[in-house]
């Protein structure tokens, strides 16, 4: 026949384009700042990342799962048929079937991913997301018709030239979208970026179960401190923002965009998107940031972010809870992402917004963020009779206090948490007026100068001592010292040291038995998941544990554990208060409130600040070292 | 024509931690200059130009710092007076006292003498620079201004109801000039005959809360005391004037 040559001449075709747009885009990300990645084995590893990693996070939603397994395993498998049966012309019969059998497959998964589209839930993308399984479909069927007579079914030039010419159509409207798409910044697009993605992603220890989640340092000799237009992020940043599918959980589980905050984990990232590629959010089809009109914004990979692509206070409304990052299917890094352009506000511009200014000079000139002489640190130990390092050169434990000890209500904490300590008679000592604050706040405010400042001067202080362990009743002491101290830490100081957040230390006590402890009586109780120990941290079963051996039942709020909701206070977010219609701590007491819970456990000082600021009435709020000192078996002599 | 101004800075003392830092007042010195001249700012400084410190003023978007290059025993006066009288400057801004050193607030008045100029005291704000004269706000207790016309050129010394200082930010502290030049070599004999202690707390006379509402609770624990106690004598007799204050000077313990 006279055009029975067309399909394959437009499958190479399209291909062929496929390919051009792909490069294209490649050198799109090129843009970006030089990052030495493993090409070789971050591609080698891949698979088993697609496949297990990958795959962990979206098994969360089994239906998606399975629609994703059989669609795109259905799509890549007969594009490696159809390359074979249609344009190389191999002539096996059952090479035909196996390509018939893929097909089917993605035609099922394809059947589901239009189903699931019928009536899409908000945080979907609608737009040319809306387009996509009619186009797998058009794929599926157009190939599936195509390959009949090779399979035998069909005789060789049934329907004639008609045929041929709507199967043509087909091939253009399917593969156009499979390929062409693919690299032309259709939505499967997320495919190719994806795979590229997760083979250099920046933090590859995430894979195979592990977790990385301290802040990279940012390089403070260079001609731009932190990130001020596209261009500025490392070049598999960019490349990890277009691996976004728009899928929305981030922008579900997103604290401050439930808080009608300006924020939206999703906008954002598809605006560094814009950013990259340059031109303007009108196609954009999802929620906006609440209160912003979609349109406005506009960018290119030279321009400044800030002016015109992105509101600064989208940026500042983030709690650096992680929420996002942890629910997201790609693993794209909105935290590092936004901590990047905020060092660029705060170190470049010097915006911090509100008091953050205030908190920072307060850090530089007293290392501690009210502002308090630096002499009157141990002042909340007067009556404790507490080692200090100075003096004692060596203990088992170092309890680091953190900036808990010039807030009242957090030295009950601290006070509770050293009674539990003598009970069990452990080796502790503090550094007293030596200790500073960890850097925490100065670093997610973007102040990274301070940052380090602090970590290398808290470094030397620790190296002068000998210790095991260092104990702390602050999360977020807790990850600093944990997870980021070690680029700072060039003597070693750290080393062979166990950092422990307290319930993970009091449940060790209490399991070998060194604390005696009355079953608990109250009413009700539930456990807030302290971000900053959960998903920075991975602790979500030593504080549990620990209401447990008081024989407490603990009542879970829906979300807790890894889908734990922000208190509100991370992040520097109190400090810089971006007005939203809600504040997420009241959102976070509804929660605690829905459980019938008469008593809010909670293991970290800024979630006892935060939720405490509700107003009453609510469940009261205590640390979990309270709870365990009121149930205290005093021995009696 | 724009005018030309200079704000003056010094190393500061941070009153919790003692730590050097950009000094308060001076902060703002630099603040107003800033929003009077922008960028044709001038801001000098008389010391070392390896003092860190001078980096947290520069990140509040100066390009560079004049420094008049001195050993911390000389007299900074005699650098700046002889600066100064170099520059042709319209307005020169510095705070009203230092937070280090003798801190006698005895600066801008002894500049003024040596230039010749009037000194116009605790400005609050700059209101606008017009034919040669500035509109001035003084700052008052309790929030209150007074508006005042000053011929150019003057010094002023800017209070801490000015306009508070920018946040100073890293990066551009960092890469600003430090341009120095040979300061005065002048011994500084007034401060090398002072011996530094350490203060003592003096006792604090306790204060009757006679206030009944939150308002006036506030108010008392906010507002600068106003010496309220204080009459205004004009037509009495010079003996009852000069009673009044015998008075008062045997009440405040001052004679006894």
């Amino acid at each position: 026949m006279v055009i029975d040559w067309l399909p394959s001449v437009l499958i190479v075709a399209l291909l062929a384009l496929g390919v051009i747009g792909a490069l294209r885009r490649v050198n799109l990300w090129r843009a970006g700042q030089p990052e030495k990645v493993n090409l070789i084995a971050g591609l080698l590893a891949m698979p088993n990342r697609y496949l297990k990693d990958l795959h962990h996070v979206v098994e969360r939603d089994k239906y998606m799962s399975r629609t994703h397994v059989a669609t795109g395993g259905g799509f890549v498998l007969s594009m490696v048929l159809v390359l074979v049966v249609h344009v190389f012309n191999v002539q096996e019969r059952i090479v035909a079937w196996a390509l018939l059998g893929a097909l089917a497959l993605m035609l099922i998964g394809a059947f589901f991913v239009f189903k699931r589209r019928l009536n899409p839930p908000e945080r979907l993308s609608k737009g040319p997301w809306m387009r996509l399984p009619k186009s797998l479909i058009t794929f599926a069927v157009t190939f599936i018709v195509l390959t009949l007579p090779a399979a035998g079914i069909l005789p060789e030039g049934t329907g004639g030239v008609v045929l041929i010419v709507v199967l043509s159509i087909g091939i253009v409207i399917g593969l156009g979208e499979l390929l062409f798409g693919m690299g032309w910044g259709g939505p499967m697009k997320h495919a190719f970026a994806g795979a590229l993605h997760l083979a250099f992603h920046r933090r590859p220890e995430r894979f195979g179960g592990g977790r990385s989640t301290g802040l990279k340092p940012a390089n403070l000799e260079g001609a731009v401190i932190g990130v001020a237009k596209p261009s500025d992020f490392k070049w598999n940043q960019l490349l990890g923002f277009d691996a976004c599918v728009q899928c929305g959980k981030c922008q579900a589980m997103c604290p401050a965009f439930a808080a009608g905050q300006p924020l939206n984990p999703k906008k954002l990232i598809q605006d560094m998107v814009v950013g990259l590629a340059g031109g303007t959010d009108a196609n954009y089809a999802g929620s906006p940031y609440p209160g912003k009109e979609i349109g406005n914004a506009k960018g290119s990979p030279t321009e400044v972010i800030t002016a015109g692509l992105v509101s600064q206070e989208t940026l500042w409304s983030c709690t650096t809870c992680r929420a996002c990052v942890e629910e997201c299917p790609m693993m794209i890094e909105h935290v590092d992402a936004i901590v990047d352009m905020r060092r660029f506000l705060t170190m470049e511009k010097g915006e911090t917004p509100n008091k953050g200014s205030e908190v920072l000079e307060n850090i530089i000139a007293t290392d501690n963020p009210g502002g308090y002489a630096p002499g009157s640190r141990t002042n909340w130990a007067a009556d404790q009779n507490l080692a200090v390092m100075k003096e004692k050169k060596e203990a088992d434990v170092l309890f680091w206090v953190s900036d808990g000890a010039f807030d009242m209500r957090s030295q009950r904490i601290l006070r509770a948490f050293v009674k539990l300590m003598k009970h069990a008679n452990v080796d502790v000592a503090i550094l007293g007026d030596e200790e500073r604050d960890s850097g925490d706040v100065a670093r997610r405010l973007g102040d990274d100068a301070t940052f380090q400042s602090l970590a290398k001067r808290n470094l030397a202080t620790l190296g002068q001592y000998k210790f095991k362990k260092i104990v702390t009743t602050d999360p977020h002491a807790y990850h600093c010292l944990r997870n980021e101290y070690a680029d700072f830490d060039a003597n070693g100081a750290l080393e062979g040291v166990e950092v422990l957040h307290h319930t993970t230390f009091l449940n060790q006590l209490v399991q070998s038995g060194a604390l005696k402890l009355d079953a608990f009586k109250g009413g009700k109780v539930t456990y807030h998941d302290p971000c900053y120990l959960g998903r920075y941290n991975g602790e979500y079963e030593a504080p549990r544990e620990l209401l447990r051996s008081l024989g407490i039942e603990i009542a879970e709020m829906e979300r807790s554990g890894f889908r734990s909701r922000c208190c509100g206070g991370g992040g520097g977010a109190p400090i810089t208060d971006i007005p939203g219609e809600r504040r997420i701590a009241d959102m976070r007491m509804e929660d605690v409130t829905e459980t019938g819970a008469e008593l809010v456990a909670v293991g970290c000082q800024q979630c006892t600040a935060m939720l405490e600021g509700v107003v009453e009435p609510r469940p009261e709020v205590k640390d979990i070292s309270e709870i365990l000192v009121g149930q205290l078996v005093e021995e009696v002599h | 024509m724009p005018h030309k101004i200079i704000s003056l800075i010094s190393v500061g003392r941070h009153p919790q931690s003692g730590r050097a830092r950009r000094s308060d007042q001076d902060g703002r010195a630099v603040e107003l200059g800033l929003k009077l001249s922008g960028s044709q700012l001038e801001v000098v400084h008389a010391g070392d130009s390896e003092e860190p410190v001078l980096r947290q003023y520069a990140g509040m978007g100066l390009a560079e710092i004049t420094i008049l290059e001195q050993d911390q025993s000389m007299d900074a006066v005699a650098s700046l007076s002889t600066y100064l009288a170099s520059r042709d400057a319209d307005i020169v801004l510095t705070g009203v006292r230092s937070e280090s050193g003798e801190s006698s607030g005895m600066v801008p008045y002894i500049l003024a003498e040596a230039l010749g100029w009037p000194l116009v005291a605790r400005v609050a704000d700059i209101v606008e620079i017009k034919d040669g004269t500035a509109e001035v706000l003084l700052a008052l207790p309790r929030g209150q201004r007074r508006a005042a016309t000053v011929k150019l050129p003057f010094i002023a010394t800017i209070d801490s109801a000015a306009q508070e200082a920018r946040q100073s930010a890293y990066g551009p502290g960092l890469r600003a000039n430090m341009v120095a030049q040979s300061g005065a070599n002048e011994l500084d004999e007034l401060r090398a005959n002072w011996s530094e202690a350490p203060a003592k707390p003096r006792p604090k006379r306790l204060k009757m809360v006679k206030a009944k509402t939150a308002a006036d609770r506030f108010k008392a624990a906010t507002a600068k005391p106003a010496g309220g106690s204080g009459k205004v004598m004009k037509n009495e007799s010079t003996e009852e004037k000069a009673q009044a204050i015998f008075d008062l000077l045997i009440e405040e313990k001052v004679i006894r």
